[in-house]
């Protein structure tokens, strides 16, 4: 009995620490993607530390709230930041188990990602701004492209782990069956790595550096925000991009069988890596025009579905 | 050495959905020649024992496949100055759902067929779906010469099929394929040359017209 319970107690430990390593680290990852674009551009860029200094000196702002904005506008930061959270909640971040797992919790993490963009899409049309309201639009547009193709990468996972949680999906269960499903992960790490760069805003789906409202599609929605609002909102940002590369070290790089320590270690060595493959792909590639975009979304989906049919044969 | 066999054909799978998402000629071809690549190491890989046979068979491909028929096509582009499909008869992201359909049907329809190949689980089905994408690329294209690289796709297919019977396959039925398809990629290129200096276009659609 007591040895069941010190298990659990150290496993849930081991998934509060990751926890931490992700909150923690969250910031450091479009950091790293922006100073690998600077090197492979030829400048010195900002330190990877920028965004840290950044929220700590909007935290102790104030805001400026538009006349025309309401209450909602007021809670979308807060709503944004609470979702993304509880969605960090359920990915395994230690490579082992989820802090909160249930089966059917792979909905529940799209649903959050959902949640939190609806409020960031009516904060932006609260303030009545049409050049918001665009970027709303384009950002719901290739939203709901995205959502498709993360449920096929999550049903290719759950056959192919036989688990319905996102605990079993990207944990020990999956590389039990590592020989059977290995062209499978492959697919689907591609998939993923495609679907992040489309739904955390980065190039060549939308460019975090551009400074014209017309072509922007996140920057714009945050244009009104400021203070600690923006601060949240830009953390939020960050959580997310983190979270996908999250799914993707678990995807790539086996840790159910590691201490707790050298899991943490690798979630700290893998955020660092995908942000610089992300600030690879963003000093070697343009932006797309925007109707290509749902090509490149698509073929993102693809890749899964090719994996999830590699597995029905 | 089944994986590797496995991930080849995986690239080559790879290579059709290459061709059908992108829009740039260029990249086409490039996409058609590293399938061609592939192809040529495929029986080396399979067969393992490096007869005269499956070496001058690799050979020939790789020349033909990856090496002469792209640069010919890449001369081609050149002359006609084309750079992208503009205006394909179906768009690329439903291209992409009709190819993704079409790995469906041959993973299902290879589980029926009575061929059975004991080298690779992965060939027929590749096979089948090289075979159905090379037709898509043919029908919903509009430029010649992208009609010319789903010809291209369409004949890789059905050499990846013939890979299954490898061993029994005279070296001079495979010999006479691969000048067939030479020559006919040729007549090709040089048909869609004229096809532009007689419309300034390589669009197939302004075929449609009789002219005197």
């Amino acid at each position: 009995m007591t040895a069941s319970l010190s298990a659990t107690v150290q496993s849930l430990l081991s998934a509060l620490g990751a926890l931490g390593v992700l909150f923690v680290f969250a910031p450091l990852v479009p950091g790293v993607a922006r100073k690998t674009r600077a090197i492979l551009t030829g400048r010195r860029g900002p330190p990877v530390w920028q965004l840290y200094a950044d929220l700590w000196k909007l935290a102790r702002k104030g805001a400026v709230y538009s006349v025309t904005t309401t209450w909602i506008f007021r809670l979308t930061p807060l709503v944004t930041l609470a979702a993304t959270l509880l969605a960090s909640a359920v990915i395994p971040l230690d490579g082992k188990r989820a802090l909160l797992s249930f089966s059917g919790d792979a909905v529940a993490f799209a649903g959050f990602l959902a949640l939190a963009r609806y409020f960031m899409v009516l904060g932006a049309m609260d303030t009545g701004s049409s050049f918001e309201g665009m970027g709303a639009s384009r950002d719901v547009t290739f939203a709901s492209l995205v959502e498709p193709g993360l449920f096929v990468a999550f049903v290719a996972l759950s056959v192919a782990s036989g688990g319905l949680s996102l605990s079993n999906m990207l944990g020990a269960d999956l590389w039990l069956r590592w020989s059977v499903v290995a062209p499978t992960i492959v697919l689907l790490a591609g998939s993923v790595f495609l679907l992040m760069l489309a739904e955390c805003a980065r190039v060549p789906v939308d460019d975090p550096t551009t400074h014209l409202e017309l072509t922007m599609i996140h920057e714009v929605m945050v244009l009104d925000s400021s203070g600690p609002d923006l601060a949240l909102l830009l953390y939020s940002q960050a959580l997310k991009l983190s979270l996908f590369a999250a799914i993707l070290i678990d995807l790539v790089l086996p840790r159910s069988s590691l201490p707790a320590w050298g899991a943490m270690a690798l979630l700290g060595a893998g955020l660092t890596a995908v942000g610089v493959a992300v600030g690879i792909v963003e000093s070697t590639m343009a932006r797309l025009r925007l109707p290509k975009v749902p090509l490149f979304i698509a073929s993102g989906a693809a890749l899964g579905l090719f994996g999830l049919i590699l597995l029905m044969r | 050495m089944g994986s590797l066999t496995e991930f080849l054909l995986f690239l080559i799978v790879l290579s059709d959905f290459a061709v059908l998402g992108t829009s740039r000629l260029s990249s086409c071809i490039r996409a058609v020649a590293l399938q061609g690549l592939l192809l040529g190491l495929l029986p080396l890989v399979i067969d393992e024992s490096l007869t005269p046979h499956a070496v001058g068979l690799a050979a020939g491909t790789v020349a033909v496949k990856a090496i002469v028929l792209p640069s010919f096509l890449r001369w081609a582009i050149r002359e006609a100055a084309v750079r992208r499909e503009v205006e394909p008869l179906v768009g690329y992201t439903a291209s992409l759902a009709l190819g993704v359909g079409a790995l469906a049907v041959a993973f299902a329809v290879a589980n029926v067929l009575p061929v059975r190949s004991s080298e690779a689980e992965l060939l027929i089905p590749a096979a089948l779906v090289t075979v159905m994408i090379g037709l898509i690329v043919l029908v919903t294209r509009a430029k010649a010469l992208l009609q010319v690289v789903g010809y291209l796709m369409l004949e890789n297919g059905i050499y990846l099929f013939g890979l299954t019977q490898a061993r029994r396959v005279p070296f001079l039925v495979e010999a006479g394929v691969l000048l067939d398809v030479f020559v006919g990629v040729f007549i090709m290129g040089i048909v869609v040359f004229h096809i532009n200096r007689e419309f300034d276009s390589i669009s197939a659609d302004r075929l449609t017209e009789l002219r005197e």
